[in-house]
C-alpha cells in the first residue's frame, strides 16, 4: 500500500533524496510502536502537564465580544503554554520519541523563532544537543529568540542561502539531516515535509482541539460554530481543527498571510495565490513562479513566511471542509492592537491574523454563536517590530 | 518496514530496450561522466563545456536544470544554480541547447532535475521533449523509488530511463533498488549534500560488490570526488566515476573562458581512471 502511505487526497508524500528514506521510515516504524505505547503517552502527558502547563485556557473574551457585538468569542490560549506558543506540544512529543530511538542530537527549522526556542527547551530538558536553523533575514527581526535559543544552550545556525528565511531554513535543516542521519533526529516544526512528519505533527498539536471540544462543552454545552487559526505551514491550525473535521457544522477557518495584499507579489497567502506543486518533501499548494521555481514571499509574520502549506490543509481546501483567507500585515497589526487594548492580551503576530478574521465576520453572527479563535502564540517577541511597523522609536 | 512495490510492474523488455544506449557506453571501460548546470554562466557556454568535454573523454554529460531551492546540492551548485536563474532562462531554452549540442556531438546526456519545475511544465510534454532532442534519462534528487509513479508512466511512454541513487545509508533497500535499475546505478558516496569532500570514507568496494550481486546494471559513484586520485580510488571498484561540483568550481572561476580548464581537466581524470 505505499502508493497510499502518507498521502491526503493527492497531497503529501515522500519527496526527499534517498539518503534520507531510511531515517523516515524508522521514525515512521518507531512513531507507530510508541504512539499507542502506554508509558510513552504517560510520560509525554507528564511533560505537557507538569512542565509545559496544559491544558491552556479556554477563556471568554467578554470585552471582545461585547465590542464586536455579535458572535462570543473565546480564545485558546496556546500563548500561556511554557515557551509561549503551542509548539511546545509537538516538540515534547519529538524529542520523547527522538530520546526513546536512542538519538543524541537534535536539529530544528524555525521562522519567528518559537519553534526553536521550544525546541531548545525540550533538548536542554531531556538532555540532547541542539542545533537550530534560522534564516538570516529572522535573526535579525527575530534577534530577542536567537538570544534565548542560545541561553538554553543550543547552537543557532544563520541561514544564508536563498531568501534567508523560514523556507531555506527547512532546506538547509534537511541539509544537515542528510549529512549526519545516524545520531540526528529533525524535530519539523510544522505539519509538512515528508511523511510521516505532517502526521506526527498533527497527532501531537490535536491536543488543540480535544481541548476545546471538552472545555466549551463544560462551559456552553455545545459545540463551537466557528474555529479560526492562523496558518503557515499549519500546525496550530490542524491542531484547532482536527478533533472538529468529522463535526460537520462546525466551520473550520483559516487565516493565511496575505502580507501587503494577494494582489501584490509581497504575499505568502498559499491557498489563494499558490499552484499544485512539489517541495519540501511533499505534494501540496506552493507559491511558484510560471516555471515552477519556489517565488520568494513576504509576510510581516516570520511564522507565516512560508511558500506552502501542509498536505493536509490542502486536501481539507479540495474537499472543502475548511476554508482559507488571507489577511494582510495592516489588518493583523490593527488587530494586534485591538487585542491587546480590549483584552489585555497580547497576541503573536502570527495569531493576530486569526484574531482579525474573527473581528470580521463575529459582527455579522448571531448572539448565541460561538467563535472559537486560537491564540497560537503571545506577542512579546513582535513588541519591537510593531513599534517600528508604527514608526515608534523605543530603542533603550 | 519497507513497503517497496515488488518490480512486476517493470517490462524486461522495455528495460533493455531504453538503457540500451546508457548502459552500452559502459562496454570494456570505465566511464566518467561529468555535470555541469544549464546556464551557467550561459547557455552558450552551456553547449560550448558540454562539447569540450565529451571532446575530452566525458562519456555521458548530466544537464542540471536550475531549481531555486534544491534540497540536495552543497553551496557549489546552489550558486550555480542561482547564477544560471538570473538569467532568466526557462525549459525551453534548456531543450533548445540541447538541440544545437545534438548538432555537434552524440555524446549520451541525462538530465539532473528536482520534480517540481518537470510538474509545472507538465510530465508529458517534458519527457516528450526529451526524447525528440536525445535526453537519454533523467536523475531526480527528491524523487525516491516510491514516488516513481509521479513520472513513470511518462518515461516508460517515451523511453527515457530513471537512473536509480543508491546512497551508503540505503541498506536493505538496496535489494529493490538495484534489481530495477536501469541504465547505470548512480552510488552515492557520502552522506549529506553534493560537493567536494578531501576524503570519502564510506566503503565503496562493498556496497559495489552488494549491488553487483543484484543486477547487471553497471554502478558509476559520485558526490565528493574531484581529485584524479579519489577518482582513481572509486573507479577500481565501480564502473564509472560522476564528477559535478568540482567541473562546477571551474565554471564558476573562469566563467566564460572555463573551456580549456575543463579539458584538461576532464581528460587528466579520463586517463587516469583507464589505468
Amino acid at each position: 500500500m505505499s502508493e497510499l502511505k502518507g498521502k491526503f487526497g493527492i497531497h503529501g508524500g515522500q519527496y526527499i533524496p534517498e539518503t534520507l528514506m531510511n531515517a523516515v521510515n524508522e521514525l515512521e516504524m518507531a512513531y507507530n510502536l510508541l504512539k499507542n505505547d502506554g508509558q510513552f503517552n504517560k510520560e509525554l502527558a507528564f511533560l505537557l502537564n507538569e512542565y509545559a502547563g496544559r491544558p491552556s485556557e479556554l477563556y471568554y473574551a467578554e470585552n471582545v465580544t461585547k465590542k464586536l457585538g455579535g458572535a462570543k468569542i473565546y480564545l485558546k490560549r496556546e500563548d500561556l503554554n511554557h515557551t509561549g506558543s503551542h509548539k511546545i506540544n509537538n516538540v515534547l512529543g519529538q524529542v520523547l520519541l527522538a530520546k526513546k530511538m536512542g538519538k543524541k542530537r537534535i536539529i530544528a527549522e524555525t521562522g519567528a523563532g518559537q519553534h526553536g526556542v521550544a525546541t531548545a527547551t525540550a533538548a536542554t530538558l531531556l538532555g540532547m544537543e541542539c542545533e537550530i536553523f534560522m534564516g538570516e533575514e529572522d535573526t535579525e527581526r527575530q534577534a530577542l529568540n536567537v538570544f534565548r535559543m542560545q541561553l538554553l544552550g543550543a547552537k543557532v545556525n544563520s541561514v544564508k542561502s536563498g531568501t534567508k528565511t523560514l523556507k531555506d531554513a527547512v532546506s538547509e535543516a534537511m541539509r544537515e539531516w542528510s549529512r549526519r542521519v545516524d545520531d540526528t533526529f529533525y524535530v519539523l516544526g510544522s505539519v509538512m515535509g515528508p511523511h510521516p512528519y505532517p502526521q506526527i505533527v498533527r497527532d501531537f498539536q490535536s491536543v488543540i482541539s480535544k481541548e476545546i471540544k471538552e472545555q466549551l462543552m463544560e462551559k456552553e454545552s455545545v459545540l463551537p460554530s466557528t474555529v479560526i487559526a492562523c496558518v503557515g505551514g499549519g500546525s496550530n491550525s490542524i491542531g484547532a481543527f482536527y478533533n472538529f473535521i468529522g463535526d460537520k457544522e462546525v466551520e473550520l477557518i483559516g487565516c493565511e498571510a496575505a502580507g501587503k495584499g494577494i494582489d501584490t507579489f509581497e504575499t505568502a497567502a498559499t491557498i489563494a495565490k499558490g499552484r499544485l506543486g512539489i517541495f519540501h518533501g511533499m505534494k501540496s499548494y506552493f507559491c511558484q513562479t510560471e516555471n515552477g521555481q519556489i517565488a520568494p514571499v513576504y509576510s510581516i509574520s516570520a511564522g507565516l513566511d512560508y511558500p506552502g502549506i501542509g498536505p493536509e490543509h490542502a486536501y481539507l481546501h479540495d474537499i472543502k471542509r475548511a476554508q482559507y483567507v488571507p489577511v494582510t500585515d495592516d489588518e493583523a497589526v490593527g488587530a494586534f492592537e485591538f487585542l491587546s487594548r480590549t483584552e489585555g492580551i497580547i497576541p503573536a503576530i502570527e495569531s493576530a491574523h486569526a484574531v482579525h478574521y474573527a473581528m470580521k465576520i463575529a459582527p455579522e453572527m448571531k448572539k448565541d454563536a460561538i467563535i472559537v479563535v486560537c491564540i497560537s502564540g503571545r506577542g512579546d517577541k513582535d513588541v519591537a517590530m510593531i513599534a517600528k511597523y508604527k514608526g515608534v522609536n523605543i530603542n533603550e | 518496514m519497507n513497503n517497496i512495490r515488488s518490480s512486476s510492474v517493470f517490462s524486461p523488455f522495455d528495460g533493455e530496450k531504453k538503457s540500451g544506449n546508457i548502459t552500452e557506453i559502459f562496454k570494456n571501460k570505465k566511464v566518467l561522466i561529468t555535470y555541469l548546470t544549464a546556464g551557467d554562466p550561459s547557455l552558450d557556454k552551456t553547449e560550448n563545456y558540454i562539447l569540450a568535454m565529451a571532446e575530452n573523454g566525458a562519456d555521458l554529460i548530466e544537464i542540471g536544470i536550475p531549481f531555486s531551492d534544491p534540497v540536495a546540492e552543497g553551496k557549489t551548485i546552489q550558486d550555480a544554480m542561482t547564477r544560471a536563474l538570473s538569467k532568466k532562462i526557462d525549459l525551453d531554452d534548456i531543450f533548445n541547447a540541447v538541440v544545437n549540442v545534438r548538432k555537434k556531438s552524440n555524446v549520451p546526456l541525462v538530465f539532473m532535475t528536482y520534480l517540481n519545475p518537470l510538474f509545472s511544465y507538465g510530465y508529458e510534454k517534458f519527457f516528450k521533449k526529451c526524447a525528440d532532442t536525445g535526453i537519454k534519462g533523467v536523475i531526480v534528487p527528491d524523487m525516491p523509488f516510491e514516488e516513481q509513479d509521479e513520472i513513470k508512466a511518462f518515461t516508460d511512454k517515451f523511453g527515457i530511463v530513471i537512473i536509480t541513487l543508491i546512497a551508503p545509508t540505503s541498506k536493505e533497500r538496496i535489494n529493490t533498488l538495484a534489481r530495477q535499475a536501469e541504465g547505470f546505478v548512480y552510488l552515492v558516496s557520502s552522506l549529506g549534500v553534493t560537493g567536494v569532500r578531501s576524503r570519502i570514507t564510506t566503503n565503496i568496494g562493498n556496497i559495489v560488490s552488494e549491488i553487483k550481486k543484484l543486477t547487471d546494471t553497471p554502478v558509476a559513484v559520485g558526490f565528493g570526488i574531484s581529485t584524479a586520485e579519489q577518482a582513481k580510488e572509486m573507479a577500481k571498484d565501480a564502473d564509472g566515476v560522476i564528477i559535478g561540483s568540482a567541473v562546477v568550481k571551474i565554471i564558476a572561476e573562469y566563467k566564460e573562458n572555463a573551456a580549456t580548464k575543463l579539458a584538461e581537466y576532464v581528460s587528466e581524470i579520463k586517463k587516469i581512471i583507464q589505468n
